[in-house]
């Protein structure tokens, strides 16, 4: 009697064990962003997005859950929602935009447990003696070099257009590294930057392609959410495009070459897994073609989909 | 209850009726997204009242309407829209912040006060070119503002992209379009500990500054009377056009004050997304909302400013909790102007109909003295 | 050099149709005494709704009258709140903006979701006109809603000047209590130049979204709207002087992107400013002579007031 009360007592003491340590690891990761343009820009913020959906369907959604903010752009309203989404207990708050820095430096201190993040950047504010920061940058450049080169080898008039949004941040990183591809192909190329000042204005970005086109560019390329319109008049045109931040292909698939795709997620799995382990911030992480942050998408069909139809149909006759 | 006083509380009661109607409009949208619009209300209370922190923010939002506000109080009360607002606020952010960075060794309650000065001063000049071109050239201020406020965000894009450029940004090789922070020496003060500051404070002395402009010395009363009756004003003998133009760069003052507050109160630095909104919230716009919420007077345009700050606080925070696109709070922000400001027609005509059935009575009460006598 | 002058003149009209038709949509509305600060939201909703029917439909003419349908219903709210309510119409036009923008953001992010182009409105080229050298390939080769861009000019003017309805509508701008007491229905008036506004401002959204980018995103028209308002005072309430306006903030637009492109050193910002400084300057050059704008504009007509 009294060894199958010693039994039972040790098997519910195990269970209790157990359970508790399954308890530990079952504990949902809550993961809140904010976001300075819609889910929807195929830039971007889409890139983020994309990412933190992949985790979740990596780690299911009973242990992983997150909720954002978009078109978070008013620089005083992100700064709210962060403090707010740190206080409602969110595990990892990401504040994916350049601009929301110094909120982050006044809020960081006042929820040592909660862990933020931020980028596009490199300073995890740790010279000021705050631990619960991390910082992430993608060094976009290394995916413009490898289009610029693509793009190079591409080209028959050795004329660029490159439309991009303000001379700063990944953007300014992507045209200095497409122009060096460009030029380190072909050192006499002629690549012509212009810059259009916002990240939304798809109607100036639509006839800087055209002007692009009319100084002779059959290339193009460019970073930001209104690079849509520029897209469509390749696509009209006849002109080859190259994309940044995400994959661009769906819009134009006969003209869009090749994509360097920002994958979010190679950053966010190690800075989860700190988290967890108590670590709260310091360390910065980037995005590259090594780890894989980077991936360049090359569409076959832009590329020599039309030599393939022109097999099939019969229009070319190889000859043996 | 005598009627007349319940015809004058359901007067003043008409705006509340439309907002409540704006916002019934907004729970058949929230349901649509299939949110429980109950949940939804209550998380925008919750943000807008719901903690210390929810009622300093919705000050913090309002700061900038409440200056936004006085200024088209002063513009609007001589008869001209300035939309030239987001222009005038970072022509004042803009200045106060050069000010900033270029005299860091100076004592931080000297250079707080200096760079506030330069950002009033700076928003009159930013107006004052939009009044001087209407007054020499006839160029008409909705467009010159329309188009002062572009030139002002391409201006501060250039600055941010490099002259004024964060050293340590250049250094690090991010190249974020901002300024180096500010020395704590020029932080506003704090009125609690959250991000509450003193730029309210300034504001409500400023609303009641504008009062007493308005209302006790001879300018303001001139301003005022052009607003009501051009024609007579220049019967009158008064320089209309001055007065006008006068009228433009005050408002564009407080504009401009209210930038620079945005940056020592809130910011602490300059920085830009391409377009002037992330650092305005659109408050050059919002604040003209806010200064008709308060009937055009600047001491009705305090409460008016909190209020639209409550809403829009709170907006963000439904926004969060119930994870509607945000769209959602920009159409429901626009469905309240739209319907209070519709509103003003019924409560205008109800008080005029309550000042005529008065003018009535007092003229039969006194046909009824002089009979009795 | 003639390639140049070509590619930018091409340019500068794809860029002046959405400005057309929204400037002169207020135009009219304003010469009847309604000023509408909203167009901007209108242009939206119209963009979106044009965008969507293409998307679902692929009938661009199925398009072009879901925008024309709904800047009507715009107009419509809008002349209720103007003219019926007579709200303070700067203050309604924001609201109208500010609604605008978020319901036409709201529907995409609901009913569309992701971005994605469609097939708009492919270039025309006009018979035999099409051929002149230079001109031809600058103006005869455009698509169909630039081309009704254009027409509306002297449409407009024409009705304006020439007809019964148009002078009723200047009339009821200048002196609403005369006209009122000739019998001319104030309300009647406002009510159709504000619906017709809120059609044209319809139309130069379906204009962007079906025609010259073939897309939709949030906000896509960035502004434009007030652009457009903004040029309504630079043409001096005329349609042919707003077309000078609208033509010149696009050519000098046209040719800061070319100076960009072209790698001339100037900063990107200051080219990027162009436009608007120099709507200014040649404003302030040509009004030596004094421009009134309708006398009743922004004013509400109540009788016996």
């Amino acid at each position: 009697m009294k060894c199958k009360k010693n039994i039972t007592i040790i098997i519910m003491i195990s269970i209790l064990i157990l359970s508790l340590g399954f308890g530990a690891n079952a504990k949902t990761f809550r993961v809140a962003v904010i976001m300075p343009s819609a889910i929807s820009d195929l830039a971007f913020s889409q890139s983020m997005y994309d990412s933190l959906l992949t985790i979740q369907k990596e780690m299911g959604k009973e242990n992983f859950e997150f909720v954002y903010s978009e078109n978070m752009f008013v620089v005083a309203d992100a700064a709210a929602a962060i403090r707010d989404y740190a206080s409602e207990g969110y595990d990892l708050v990401i504040a994916h935009g350049s601009q929301y820095g110094s909120s982050l430096v006044d809020i960081a201190p006042d929820f040592p447990n909660t862990s933020f993040t931020w980028g596009t950047s490199v300073n995890t504010f740790s010279d000021q003696g705050i631990t619960n920061i991390f910082a992430y940058e993608a060094r976009s450049e290394e995916g413009g070099y490898v289009c610029g080169v693509l793009a190079a080898k591409l080209s028959e008039s050795n004329v660029y257009g490159v439309i991009g949004p303000i001379e700063t941040g990944d953007a300014k990183l992507y045209v200095d590294g497409f122009k060096a591809g460009v030029l380190a192909t072909k050192p006499d190329a002629q690549v012509n930057v212009n810059w259009t000042g916002s990240f939304s204005d798809v109607a100036l970005a639509s006839e800087a392609a055209q002007t692009h086109i009319n100084v002779g560019a059959d290339v193009l390329t460019g970073t930001a959410q209104m690079v849509v319109g520029a897209i469509g008049v390749a696509r009209q045109r006849g002109v080859l495009w190259f994309g940044t931040q995400a994959d661009q292909t769906s819009i134009a698939p006969e003209v869009v070459v090749a994509n360097q795709v920002y994958d979010w997620t190679v950053v966010l799995r190690p800075m989860i897994q700190l988290i967890r382990e108590g670590t709260m911030g310091g360390t910065t992480y980037a995005l590259t073609l090594a780890n894989e942050g980077l991936k360049i998408v090359v569409n076959q069909e832009a590329l020599v989909g039309k030599t393939i139809q022109d097999i099939i149909e019969g229009k070319i006759d190889i000859e043996l | 209850m005598k009627y007349r006083d319940i015809r004058e509380i359901s007067m003043n009661l008409i705006p509340v009726a439309a907002f409540l109607l704006a916002l019934l409009i907004g729970t058949i949208m929230i349901a649509f997204l299939g949110v429980n619009p109950l949940v939804a209300y209550q998380a925008l209370l919750k943000g807008a009242f719901g903690s210390t922190n929810a009622i300093a923010d919705t000050v913090v939002k309002a700061t900038p309407l409440l200056f936004v506000g006085l200024g088209i109080c002063i513009a609007f009360r001589a008869g001209v829209l300035n939309i030239g607002g987001e222009g005038q606020l970072v022509a004042g952010a803009l200045s106060a912040t050069i000010v900033c960075l270029t005299f860091p060794n100076l004592p931080g309650w000297m250079l707080i006060i200096i760079a506030l000065l330069v950002g009033l001063l700076s928003g009159a000049i930013w107006a004052g070119v939009a009044g001087f071109l209407k007054a020499y050239f006839n160029v008409n201020e909705i467009l010159s503002t329309i188009m002062l406020n572009y030139i002002a965000a391409y201006g501060m894009n250039y600055l941010l992209s490099g002259p004024i450029m964060d050293p340590l940004q250049i250094e690090l090789g991010s190249f974020i379009p901002q300024t180096a922070r500010l020395a704590h020496a020029v932080d506003l003060p704090r009125l609690i500990p959250t991000r509450l500051h003193f730029g309210i404070v300034i504001a409500v002395v400023f609303a009641i500054l504008v009062y007493i402009f308005l209302w006790r010395t001879t300018i303001g009363f001139r301003i005022r009377m052009i607003g009501q009756n051009i024609q007579a004003s220049r019967a009158s003998g008064i320089n209309v056009q001055k007065y006008i133009v006068l009228a433009f760069i005050l408002s564009g003052a407080l504009v401009g004050l209210g930038g620079a507050i945005e940056v020592l109160g809130i910011h602490h630095r300059l920085f830009t997304d391409g377009s002037v909104s992330g650092f305005t919230g659109s408050a050059g716009f919002n604040g003209i909302v806010a200064a008709l919420f308060g009937q055009l007077h600047p001491i009705g345009t305090i409460p008016a400013s909190l209020l639209l700050g409550a809403l829009l606080t709170g907006a963000n925070k439904m926004q969060r909790v119930v994870q509607v696109p945000s769209a959602l709070i920009g159409a429901l922000n626009g469905l309240i102007v739209i319907f209070v400001v519709g509103s003003e027609y019924l409560r205008r005509s109800q008080a005029r109909r309550m000042e005529r059935t008065a003018d009535t009575k007092n003229n039969s009460i006194n046909k009824d003295k002089r009979e009795n006598k | 050099m003639e390639a140049i002058i070509i590619g930018i003149a091409k340019s500068a009209i794809r860029l002046a149709t959405p400005y057309l038709y929204a400037s002169i949509g207020e135009t009219i509305g304003q010469l009847s005494g309604v000023l509408n600060l909203g167009v901007d939201g209108v242009m939206l909703m119209g963009a979106f709704s044009a965008f969507y029917t293409v998307l679902r439909t692929g009938n661009l003419w199925l398009g072009l009258l879901a925008a024309i349908v709904v800047g009507a219903i715009f107009g419509l709210l809008i002349a209720f709140i103007n003219v019926t309510l007579k709200a303070e119409q700067g203050i309604s036009g924001i609201g109208v903006y500010i609604f605008g923008l978020g319901l036409s953001s709201l529907l995409f992010s609901t009913m569309v979701g992701t971005v994605q182009t469609v097939s708009g409105f492919p270039p025309l080229s006009i018979p035999l006109l099409s051929n002149i050298p230079v001109v031809g390939e600058i103006f005869f080769q455009q698509n169909i809603l630039v081309y009704g861009a254009f027409a509306l000019v002297p449409i407009s003017w024409f009705m304006l000047t020439k007809t019964p309805l148009g002078l009723s509508i200047r009339a009821v701008g200048q002196h609403p209590e005369a006209a009122d007491s000739l019998g001319v229905n104030i309300l009647r008036i406002r009510y159709f130049t504000v619906v017709l506004g809120g059609i044209l401002s319809g139309i130069a959204g379906a204009s962007l979204s079906i025609a010259l980018l073939n897309v939709f995103q949030q906000n896509l028209t960035n502004g434009m709207g007030f652009i457009a308002v903004a040029l309504v005072y630079f043409g001096a309430w005329r349609p042919k002087t707003v077309l000078i306006g609208a033509l010149l903030f696009s050519t000098v637009n046209a040719i800061q992107i070319w100076i960009q492109v072209k790698g001339i050193n100037i900063p990107s910002d200051f080219t990027l400013m162009l436009p608007y400084i120099v709507t200014i300057v040649v404003l302030a050059a040509m009004a030596k002579r004094r421009i009134h704008p309708p006398a009743a504009l922004n004013k509400p007509f109540e009788r016996g007031e």
